[in-house]
């Protein structure tokens, strides 16, 4: 019971989340998206981008400032796996439109018809790629 | 400056929900997507969490202007093209590699941990490659 009810309750906190963006200043809380655009020459009215991801990095701080447990995992592979999964990421979610938050949350709790195939296509390729990767 | 106060904390909250949820821990995520071994079901939570969440709220928000004024940037696009197939199974091999996605990647450069900086540092490398084919005319 207790291993779904920290996903549960962290998964209403997100939503909370996503609805606080689209509530008050009418946007998508989807970081792929925000994060790219936020790579495009800077200007004033992005600036919530900005916001977004230092809030994303100040939640991260604030938590490991006081409960480090929370962050007792490893990133265990190749350095060359870091690189080769971050420009597909990268890439891939900027081709797609969307990553886990923009389609798998945003776009799905929107009935959107694109962003369940995305969903339904990235979840399959994650699989495949950890069904492949165990057989080495 | 409303805006960037409700972004602020809405990032805030992103990034707390992502941590308390497990999302970013890759060990975590690996084992979610491990369907054909030793399956960990827990963080179909969070889906169901934050969709169950986000989808009443945001019907009471589209009907009503946003807060800080102005209107709702929302998708129009309806159409599945390759580019979303593509670009989605690009980013379920990226995921399905390592484990990580955009938002707990950037939370996890809290760890100070290095392979996190790389992915982080390699997904801004990925998306400005994304961002020079477009404008250059090769991805239409």
């Amino acid at each position: 019971m207790e291993s779904i009810l920290y996903p549960l309750i962290g998964g209403i906190l997100i939503g909370l989340s996503s609805s606080t963006m689209l509530g008050g200043i009418g946007r998508i809380a989807g970081i792929s998206g925000i994060m790219g655009g936020s790579l495009k020459k800077p200007h004033k009215d992005e600036s919530w981008r900005y916001a977004f991801l230092i809030g994303l990095i100040l939640g991260g701080a604030i938590l490991i400032s006081f409960k480090p447990e929370l962050f007792q995992y490893e990133f265990s592979f190749s350095g060359v796996t870091y690189v080769l999964a971050g420009l597909l990421v990268g890439f891939g979610t900027r081709l797609g439109s969307g990553c886990t938050s923009g389609h798998g949350v945003c776009g799905l709790a929107r009935v959107a018809k694109r962003s369940f195939v995305a969903t339904c296509t990235f979840i399959g390729f994650g699989v495949l790629t950890v069904l492949i990767k165990g057989m080495f | 400056m409303l805006a960037i106060v409700f972004s602020l904390l809405s990032g805030i909250g992103f990034a707390i929900g992502l941590v308390i949820s497990g999302m970013t821990n890759p060990k975590k995520v690996i084992g979610f997507l491990d369907i054909f071994g030793a399956w960990d079901y827990s963080l179909a939570f969070v889906m169901v969490g934050a969709i169950g969440t986000s989808f009443f709220l945001f019907r009471y928000f589209v009907k009503r202007n946003p807060v800080c004024g102005g209107e709702h940037f929302l998708p129009t696009k309806t159409e599945v093209d390759k580019k979303l197939i593509t670009g989605s199974a690009m980013f379920g091999i990226g995921w399905g590699l390592t484990g990580i996605c955009p938002g707990p990647g950037i939370v996890n450069l809290v760890t100070r941990n290095s392979n996190a900086l790389i992915f982080v540092g390699s997904m801004i490398v990925g998306m400005i490659i994304y961002q020079i084919a477009e404008k250059s005319g090769v991805i239409k």
